[in-house]
């Protein structure tokens, strides 16, 4: 029977804790805990690596394909041409882009009401490099306990070549995001030739270096510091939580008073000793990212990456005891009330989202491949011609955003026998034309200073590719 | 490029900015400092210090900046004054880098030039009559009367009142390549005195005899006494028929284009009012503003109006 008066251990502890001195420095910052992530297995961590996996492969892949003699997806800023897979988005469109922000940021705000920042745990390029580079400086430089010697000790050989090593080894994932990140606005396979040498174009090589740069010290060296400082979503994302969004969570009226105790007790005696079941190894301060003890109840820190979980759920299988002691739960849950998934708030964020993704959808099916904006001319009103009509001069920008030449056939109407000297307007595929374009009234039908006409354009190719623009016709109205 | 207003500051109003711009960084800066933070102690809890805020019990750390933050700030302050060391922005200073608006300007202009003068120099090789036919060219041409000259005469190079219509086949000065050019480089001023002094029977009588030139109604009997003024003083200009002269830009009166019947008017008012008041046509010379190579893109834009029908 362990009738051990519980202890707390009070020595500093010697691990990755600086102890200032007593006195009180003149220092103008804070200095930073560097954070040791220790690497855990279980069933979150597969998901999270498998997430981290399919964007990985998405983000350096999308780049190698092509569409037609394309790429599938290419941002053009010179040629001011967006293609993304079959769809080609000109700067006018830009609106879209907007929308579909918007969409992802409510699709956030969703996701967030339901199970908190599990984006950044699973899917934000942030944690999906960190990680990546955690997964390296393991291999590399050995397991937490390892590398924190390592840190520690003097200079040596061995020492040199794992740090060196490492650093590489960051660098060159950072160079290959550069590279792929360039690759979305510069074809790739051009850009991976040119690279090297030295043809590509200055800003290629800026921005390669540029995200060179700050994945290096995003990833290796700033990591949660991004997430607890640098990331606005941080701030603002416990507003957006309630007592039944899911949170990772330590379930402390099972876990306290915790404590060590021997392995060989029974649950139910240890029970009876009067201890929870935390037995307060510590390994889900390690696994944590952030650096954060769960065991203190929720914090903004938290990127919900469940490594806690995964480590305290092997603890608790070691030692016989049920899983789940930190689990994905709400606070709801936790105090013994009923949780609704289903509420007011997460509908909300549904019906929006669903809304803004339809009318998205809708727009995108509406597009009309075709821009048609009519001027009237800037230097005079009206004209007489020989035969004594009145006319008046129109320019007409017709832009066939169309991936195929098109010949648009143009009506005018709004006054009776109005004539145009044009009525066949061609323009090749992606490109826009001006046309000077007279329409002709008799002086008869005008009554008015000036009317309004419509004029429409059709494609003979595609019938469905029409647009129609109001324009004024002025006239004689001295008679 | 010289500017045409003095945009420099008097002595007193020059100081008073930088001593406005420079305050400000140093005021930012001493708020930084003033309010940096000492390194806290933690307790033996981990507890540090707070702010004696509360909201909803909630209570707000004082806790020092990350160092790298701090450094941010720092480095602002530092790129501002390097900003204000390099461009204007002191007062009457100009900064070392010497940057101005103009300068900017003038650079994209001269890339600008870099980029398109091997092109014109291309077409500049190519005679008129051919460069008329390249669709690609005719693009450019387009673009630059657009930009120069369809003021005037229109989108459509229809002209308008008092503006020559660039697309029939009646030409004032010709309409060959040559002479489209040279009225391009040099301009053109069409001048038609003022016929007041021969008093109003006879400018009736000449306005008539105008009319029947072009097969216009017109009263017979008044023309043909005008016929013997106009050929005393107008046939020096338009030709004893009435058919012009290019030489001297003296329009054709037998054909039914009026370059000055304003809409509305009918050409006998428009003819009378030419004699009583005379006209005078302006064309600007165009080579200062856009060049000898953009001049022969446009005129081979005009050459190529006539082709299209």
């Amino acid at each position: 029977m362990s009738d051990k008066i519980p202890t707390r251990d009070v020595t500093p502890q010697a691990v990755g804790h600086h102890t200032p001195p007593a006195t009180v420095q003149q220092e103008m910052y804070a200095k930073r805990r560097h954070i040791y992530v220790r690497e855990i297995k279980g069933l979150f961590q597969r998901l999270r690596r498998g997430a981290n996996w399919l964007l990985m492969l998405a983000f350096f892949g999308l780049p190698w394909l092509n569409w037609g003699d394309r790429p599938l997806i290419w941002f053009d800023l010179p040629g001011r041409e967006f293609h993304i897979f079959a769809a080609t988005f000109y700067p006018q469109e830009f609106m879209l882009l907007s929308w579909l922000l918007i969409i992802c940021a409510f699709g956030l705000f969703f996701i967030t009401v339901f199970a908190g920042r599990v984006w950044c745990g699973y899917t934000c390029p942030q944690s999906v490099w960190t990680f990546l580079y955690i997964w390296v400086e393991h291999r590399l430089e050995g397991s937490r306990n390892r590398r924190i010697r390592l840190d520690r000790e003097p200079m040596s050989l061995d020492k040199a070549w794992r740090k060196t090593a490492k650093h590489a080894v960051w660098l060159a994932i950072a160079l290959a995001t550069g590279v792929t990140f360039v690759g979305y606005f510069t074809p790739i396979r051009e850009l991976i030739v040119d690279l090297p040498t030295l043809e590509a174009h200055g800003w290629s090589y800026f921005w390669v270096g540029f995200f060179l740069v700050f994945t290096y010290l995003n990833a290796g060296w700033l990591r949660e510091q991004v997430c607890i400082y640098m990331c606005p979503y941080a701030r603002f994302q416990s507003v957006m939580f309630d007592a039944d969004t899911l949170i990772v969570s330590y379930d402390a009226a099972r876990g306290e008073p915790r404590g060590a105790r021997k392995k060989a007790l029974e649950h139910a005696q240890v029970r009876a000793a009067g201890l929870g079941d935390c037995i307060d190894c510590e390994l889900c301060v390690q696994v944590c990212p952030t650096g954060i003890d769960i065991r203190k109840g929720l914090q903004y820190e938290c990127i919900t990456c469940a490594a806690c979980i995964d480590a305290c759920d092997s603890v608790m299988d070691r030692m016989n005891y049920p899983r789940g002691l930190i689990r994905y739960t709400t606070e709801n849950a936790l105090e013994g009330k009923r949780s609704h998934v289903l509420r007011p708030r997460l509908l909300g964020y549904f019906a929006a989202l669903t809304v803004m993704v339809g009318l998205f959808v809708w727009t995108l099916g509406e597009r009309m491949p075709l821009g048609f904006e009519v001027e009237r001319e800037r230097g005079q009103l009206y004209q007489m011609t020989r035969e004594g009509r009145i006319s008046n001069v129109y320019t007409l920008t017709v832009r066939n955003l169309d991936d195929r030449d098109h010949d648009y056939r143009l009506e005018v109407s709004g006054l009776p026998d109005l004539t145009l000297d044009t009525d066949s307007l061609s323009v090749p595929a992606s490109s826009s034309r001006r046309f000077a374009v007279q329409i002709t009234a008799a002086p008869e039908v005008l009554d008015l200073p000036s009317h309004p006409i419509q004029l429409h354009l059709q494609s003979h190719q595609d019938t469905d590719i029409r647009l129609e623009r109001e324009t004024r016709f002025i006239g004689d109205t001295r008679r | 490029m010289s500017n045409f207003w003095d945009d420099s500051l008097s002595g007193f109003w020059s100081t008073w900015i930088i001593v406005i711009t420079l305050g400000s960084i140093a005021f930012a800066f001493w708020i930084l400092y003033a309010n940096r933070k000492t390194d806290k102690v933690p307790d033996a809890d981990g507890n540090v210090e707070t702010t004696g805020h509360a909201a909803d019990e909630i209570e707000e750390y004082d806790n020092p900046l990350p160092r790298w933050w701090f450094q941010l700030y720092v480095g602002t302050v530092v790129f501002s004054l390097g900003y204000l060391l390099l461009y204007p922005g002191l007062g009457n200073f100009t900064g070392l880098l010497g940057w101005t608006q103009e300068g900017q300007w003038e650079q994209e202009v001269a890339r600008a030039e870099e980029r398109f003068t091997p092109i014109f120099a291309q077409y500049q090789e190519i005679p008129i009559p051919e460069l008329a036919q390249d669709a690609e060219a005719m693009q450019v041409g387009e673009r630059i009367f657009l930009n120069n000259c369809a003021v005037c005469h229109g989108a459509n190079a229809r002209g308008g009142y008092g503006f020559p219509d660039l697309t029939d086949d009646d030409w004032l000065y010709g309409g060959e390549p040559e002479q489209i050019v040279t009225t391009l480089v040099r301009g053109r001023n069409g001048l038609m005195p003022s016929w007041q002094q021969l008093g109003q029977n006879n400018i009736e009588n000449v306005t008539q005899h105008v009319l029947s030139l072009s097969g216009l109604e017109h009263d017979a009997e008044r023309a043909e006494q005008g016929a013997a003024v106009f050929a005393s003083v107008c046939a020096a200009c338009h030709g004893q028929e009435g058919t012009g002269n290019q030489a001297l830009g003296a329009p054709n009166l037998t054909n039914d284009t009026w370059l000055y019947q304003a809409p509305g008017q009918s050409v006998a008012d428009s003819v009378r009012q030419t004699l009583r008041n005379g006209r005078n046509g302006h064309m600007p010379a165009q080579e200062a503003y856009i060049g000898a190579e953009r001049v022969h893109l446009v005129a081979a834009y005009i050459y190529s109006l006539r082709l299209q029908d």
